[in-house]
């Protein structure tokens, strides 16, 4: 057998070269003689009706080029999930009657240079009603919390209506009456902001024919052309799009936010537009991870064997669905951890309030349930007096473990792996443990 | 608000630009030269991915009136960079993976290249305090902080790889 030439070895990046002369040529690296530059007027409050836009003082502004409203907006839907059939699309390009939370878009301004049409957007006067809102998951579950949403209350409806996304294996009751122990905690965590040190941005530049380039620092590229011809209502192969190079993502830059309206305005005008946030704007603006609280219920056994788990999980979504309720999905089928438990339940809410919309980072919807998971199986191995290394070990995933979600385990490594750990660490597991393997329990193939 | 014409020194190159008043030098070396190797990532002076030498000092261009720099040596990532190949400091932040999406790398190397001509052999205290005022999400800092270490190891010349420049010492 051929020896393997690269597994094993360290390889530098492939644009480290041009990132240490910098060379590289990020998305705002372009210089375009005619570029003008677009900002966004946004909402100042965390939930308002729109009673009037008066742009009259801006547009004297010298150098103000034109404003773009709701109207100019062929198909004004943020759609990034429909592409995978998920709905409903419940957030608009520019606003239109109300908006949900602080910094949300109501009128695009483009400009000569980038002094102008920051002046112009500050002389924008916006007429706003403002409303009631909520920031937290109590607030917005509350009989008569002020309605974040179209439909009536605060929450996502999953297919059929549901109100949360549910999973269940075998009987937690059951497993609970017949556990030695019950081992309940809720755990809260934060939002977080990705803060890339290079702000979402990109220029999109007219050819004069309907058809764009657009250079930008998008995560996803094609996910954005494939938004942005939805929302402009042109075919997909009048864009082109052209990235690859990222100054830090993090997953904070996979939402479709920069490009249609930048697009949008180099058609408008037929000239370069650049469209790239501030620093104040990627903090508030941008999607952060959303917050979570995660109570997890255990039966345990004596011997440390987890018999049930319920876990009833809140995402604090913010105003607008965006990614989230793919993160919901990916929660509930993790929501019970690596872990072979024969009864689970798994009720997973994604709860929407007047918070700047969450959206992807690192692993969204799996990472917090895997923060309050580990952190249980240490309160299991307290409760217990139990070694945390045997908690985890007789608990962990085998091949042929069947998952909540009725998923196989396959290509199980986790015995494994913390056997690893532990002689990484120079830990002494006891001879039972070391001999474990994620070979299928009850000596099968 | 009439507009300057401000000369300055380029690396090697003497040039004159027309910029209004308060005009950060950033904007001048990206939008007019096309230096864009001095990043924007907070426009305030906050994350070093701008820095510059002015003079053989780190500076955050974004901040700087491109009046102060009349008549001085401006030095950027791309004027520090060798002809041919990389300088010390260069190789060493590639050895040491000092780096992933690369948007703060020219600014970490701008400091750095100030420190070791100022400090040939820094005390890890010189390293941090240097590098205090740039921001990196990737990396967690410590493979920079190895990488300046390790371009400090060398004795003799400049480690930045150029002998000119540290007229400040």
């Amino acid at each position: 057998m051929k020896e393997l030439s690269t597994v094993g070895t360290s390889l530098g990046r492939v644009d480290g070269l041009s990132h240490v002369t910098g060379r590289s040529v990020f998305a705002t690296d372009r210089r375009f003689p005619d570029l003008l530059h677009l900002r966004v007027v946004r909402s100042p409050v965390p939930h308002a009706l729109i009673r009037g836009v008066d742009l009259s003082e801006a547009e004297t502004v010298p150098g103000f080029v034109r404003a773009l409203t709701h109207e100019d907006v062929p198909h004004n839907v943020y759609t990034v999930l429909s592409l995978i059939g998920v709905e409903p699309e419940d957030e608009f390009v520019l606003a239109e009657t109300r908006v949900r939370y602080v910094g949300e878009p109501i009128v695009a301004i483009v400009a000569e240079t980038e002094r102008a049409v920051r002046e112009a957007v500050a002389r924008v006067k916006l007429d706003l009603e403002e409303l009631p809102a909520v920031f937290d998951i109590d607030a917005a579950l509350a009989p008569g919390a002020p309605v974040v949403t179209d439909w009536g209350d605060n929450l996502f409806h999953f297919e059929g209506g549901r109100p949360c996304r549910s999973v269940r294996l075998g009987d937690v009751e059951k497993g609970f009456a017949e556990a030695d122990h019950i081992v309940e905690a809720t755990y809260d965590s934060k939002p977080i902001e990705h803060a890339p040190t290079e702000t979402t941005a990109c220029i999109a530049e007219p050819h004069g024919d309907g058809r764009v380039t657009v250079y930008t620092n998008t995560q996803a590229l094609y996910f954005s052309l494939d938004n942005t011809s939805i929302i402009l209502d042109m075919a997909p192969n009048r864009l082109r799009f052209v990235g690859g190079t990222v100054g830090g993502g993090f997953g904070g830059k996979v939402d479709v936010i920069v490009e249609p309206l930048a697009t949008l305005a180099a058609l408008k005008t037929n000239r370069p537009v650049k469209y790239a946030f501030s620093r104040s704007e990627e903090m508030q603006v941008s999607s952060p991870r959303a917050a979570w609280r995660i109570t997890l219920k255990d039966g345990v056994m004596a011997d440390g064997r987890i018999v049930a788990r319920q876990v009833t999980s809140y995402s604090n979504s913010g105003a607008y669905s965006r990614q989230t309720p793919y993160s919901m999905t990916k929660h509930a089928a993790n929501a019970s951890g690596p872990y072979n438990i024969p009864n689970v339940s798994i009720d997973v809410y994604h709860v929407y309030t007047n918070l700047t919309p969450s959206s992807a980072m690192r692993g969204f919807g799996v990472t917090m349930g895997s923060f309050a998971q580990e952190v249980q199986m240490d309160r299991i191995a307290e409760v217990t007096g139990i070694d945390p290394w045997r908690i985890r070990l007789i608990n962990a995933y085998r091949n042929g473990d069947m998952r909540p979600h009725r998923k196989l385990a396959e290509d199980a490594t986790l015995v494994e792996t913390i056997q690893a750990a532990a002689e990484l660490v120079g830990v002494e597991l006891a001879d039972d443990l070391k001999s474990l393997t994620s070979a299928p329990r009850g000596g099968g193939a | 608000m009439s507009k300057a014409i401000v000369g300055f020194r380029l690396g090697d190159r003497d040039v004159e630009v027309l910029v209004d008043p308060m005009t950060p030098l950033q904007r001048v070396l990206r939008d007019d030269l096309g230096y864009t190797g001095a990043k924007e990532g907070c426009g305030q002076g906050g994350c070093g991915s701008c820095t510059v030498l002015v003079d053989g000092e780190p500076r955050v261009s974004c901040l700087l009136p491109t009046e102060d720099v009349a008549g001085r040596r401006v030095e950027t990532i791309e004027t520090r960079t060798p002809t041919q190949g990389v300088s010390r400091l260069q190789q060493a932040f590639l050895d040491q993976n000092a780096l992933q999406c690369g948007y703060c790398t020219p600014g970490f190397i701008m400091v750095a290249t100030a420190l070791l001509e100022l400090s040939p052999h820094p005390a890890r205290e010189e390293i941090l305090d240097a590098i205090a005022g740039n921001v990196c999400r990737c990396t967690g800092y410590e493979p920079i902080v190895a990488a300046i270490e390790a371009a400090a190891t060398s004795v003799g010349e400049s480690a930045s790889g150029h002998s000119s420049g540290a007229e400040h010492s």
